[in-house]
């Protein structure tokens, strides 16, 4: 302490660093200062900007605004028929996109109490599983470059150009796929691009030794994550974390094996907890979760082979559109597919919540139906939104850099964020 | 297992919990699609949330959201989503308000009410009263209006572009190049009735 100047709060407190300056020269330097962080960001994964109040480096309180992203889709939604709102959903999480069709298609499902076939929802649990990884790919590779390392999310993407190039091949397009439809999936997987997938799961795990070679063990990364963002067990309840945020601190709660939708129940898989729910906890989570995917993956691929040329899509053609060669036989499919395509189908009057285990945590639907071709209202519940609100209790008292290590541990995507 | 099944084995399993709540927390509660509502009003909210927290198990809040019906007396519904996990159930809240009586804020059940609340303030204009911070959430700096409210055009009043003149951002009313095309396919061939001469959007075109 410098002379005469007595500590006033008792030592070993946080805020007390002892930079040996006279009581003049601390009158002069006042170590608060407020920054700004982003919009335009490299760390701040998209559009976010952060106000940050600094006591020297300390971090006393954030507070995100968001909403720079923001396009309205709910209100878009609400405009459309729900087959003309299926794209929509791509756009939200656009690195995992069709884990997002999923929870909406399912929603309507519920809705109209439509059942979908064994062979779509195989096709639909491939599908979400490669979102997962997609999206976790993405994730512990920035998360390893946002505390310095350069490498991983080159290794990472070039296994995540794999994946989009087997959305493109089932869907025509590497991103925003349209390919979950209400009533099963847009069309039936051609068998090569099965035998390619098989292929992809074997090669896969060693390319993330490889990455995890980079990072997991890695004594920068480690002084950069562990004990770094911990978050209680009550903390992770109370601010409605799901997924991995959820994990990460010790609550084995995963939407696929509590209230299993599609096949899960059939499937065989581990969930994987973290158990102190710091940064790192919640990265090994992550690289634990695309093991067990791959492992999914592979039993869909097996139970896709037992099943060739089974129906992807419900029969039911008031609701799903009839083959391109059927309409061009029949009247009568020719009339619902023109019904279809402009008019669409209606729901019965109601409300609905359906929810997926997204790679994110919980994405909900609640779908308010009057009974229309359109939705009335469309709330789309984003395990992003969840997490953000908590960069302010989860930075208080941590470095200026940690902030960006904790904003990689939640695993935001603007585009659901702020929808 | 159907989809029918399904819902019909998820009713019978809520349908004694949501006798229960009605029971013990004087609401109403409706079963449908597989789903427990409970409907309840403005002033006994924070009653019912800290007892189906507390009392029922429900440990986290996973959404609050608005729904807009403007033919009704009290426009807004404010509609709340809970998860239990020990009881592996969800259950949905419901209450009515308008654009001047507030809400009590559900902050000090649930903390991350506090951004959900915000989000419905900010796109329904509902007030939550004792809301640490009820500032606006996605919408623009000093952006007007509550746009997801039903009598608000999708095409919204201002429009942002960069002018090279004034080397800044600008806002001017919208401007569209083309009519929104919105057909109405639900009575295409019985005569559409419109409750008003000009469509909303139209006058913007041109």
């Amino acid at each position: 302490m410098a002379d005469g100047h007595a500590p006033t709060t008792p030592i070993g407190a946080t805020d007390i660093f002892d930079d040996g300056l006279t009581d003049h020269a601390r009158a002069l330097d006042d170590r608060k200062f407020t920054i700004n962080f982003g919009p335009q960001h490299p760390a701040a994964h998209g559009v976010l900007r952060l106000v940050l109040e600094l006591d020297g480096e300390l971090v006393t309180r954030v507070d995100p605004h968001i909403g720079l992203l923001h396009r309205g889709t709910e209100k878009l939604m609400e405009a459309r028929t729900y087959l003309q709102n299926v794209p929509y959903l791509d756009r939200l999480d656009y690195v995992a996109p069709m884990n997002q069709e999923h929870a909406f298609c399912l929603a309507i499902e519920k809705l109209l109490g439509v059942d979908v076939p064994y062979r779509a929802q195989l096709i639909r649990v491939l599908y979400s599983e490669i979102g997962r990884i997609l999206s976790h790919l993405l994730n512990v590779t920035t998360q390893a470059m946002d505390v310095g390392a350069l490498t991983p999310p080159l290794w990472g993407f070039e296994e995540r150009e794999k994946l989009m190039v087997f959305y493109e091949r089932a869907s025509g397009a590497r991103l925003h796929a349209n390919y979950f439809r209400p009533g099963g999936v847009h069309q039936d997987l051609p068998n090569d691009l099965i035998d390619d997938i098989g292929r992809w799961c074997r090669e896969f795990p060693a390319a993330l030794k490889d990455i995890e070679s980079l990072v997991t063990e890695n004594r920068i990364f480690k002084q950069r994550n562990v004990d770094i963002g911990v978050v209680s067990k009550q903390q992770a309840l109370d601010w409605g974390f799901t997924g991995v945020m959820l994990r990460g601190s010790d609550i084995p709660w995963d939407l696929r094996k509590s209230q299993p939708y599609e096949c899960y129940a059939d499937l065989e898989f581990d969930i994987a907890v973290g158990k102190n729910g710091d940064c790192w906890d919640r990265y090994l989570c992550r690289i634990e979760e695309m093991k067990q995917s791959v492992h999914i993956m592979e039993q869909c691929i097996h139970k896709l082979r037992n099943c060739p040329g089974e129906p992807v899509m419900t029969e039911n053609n008031k609701i799903v559109p009839p083959r391109r060669g059927e309409m061009k036989r029949s009247m009568e499919a020719l009339i619902h597919h023109f019904k279809l395509y402009t008019e669409g189908f209606r729901t019965p009057e109601g409300e609905v919540y359906a929810s997926v285990e997204a790679p994110k945590g919980e994405f909900g639907i609640y779908l308010v139906s009057d009974g229309t071709n359109k939705p009335y209202r469309v709330k789309i519940s984003a395990p992003g939104f969840r997490s953000l609100q908590a960069m302010d209790w989860m930075n208080r008292g941590h470095m200026l850099a940690d902030v960006s290590a904790i904003l990689g541990s939640l695993d935001i995507v603007f585009g659901e964020v702020d929808r | 297992m159907t989809a029918l099944a399904r819902i019909q084995e998820m009713e019978t399993a809520l349908t004694p919990l949501g006798a229960e709540m009605v029971g013990a927390l004087g609401v109403e509660a409706q079963v449908a699609f597989g789903e427990l509502t409970l409907i309840t009003d403005r002033d006994s909210i924070i009653e019912v949330l800290t007892a189906l927290k507390e009392r029922f198990g429900f440990q986290q809040l996973l959404d609050i959201c608005g729904v807009d019906f403007p033919d009704r007396e009290e426009r807004f519904e404010v509609v709340y989503h809970l998860l239990s996990m020990t009881r592996n159930a969800r259950v949905r809240v419901k209450l009515t308000t308008d654009e001047v009586q507030p809400v009590p804020s559900a902050v000090d059940v649930f903390p991350c009410a506090d951004w959900f609340e915000r989000e419905a303030f900010d796109m329904y204009g509902m007030l939550f009263s004792g809301h640490p911070d009820l500032r606006r959430l996605l919408t623009d700096y000093g952006f007007q209006g509550h746009p997801l409210r039903k009598d608000f055009p999708m095409t919204g009043y201002v429009e942002v572009r960069y002018d090279e003149e004034q080397k800044r951002v600008v806002y001017e009313p919208v401007k569209l190049t083309q009519e929104f095309r919105n057909f109405d396919f639900l009575s295409p061939w019985e005569g559409a009735e419109y409750p008003a001469t000009i469509l909303p959007g139209d006058e913007k075109a041109g």
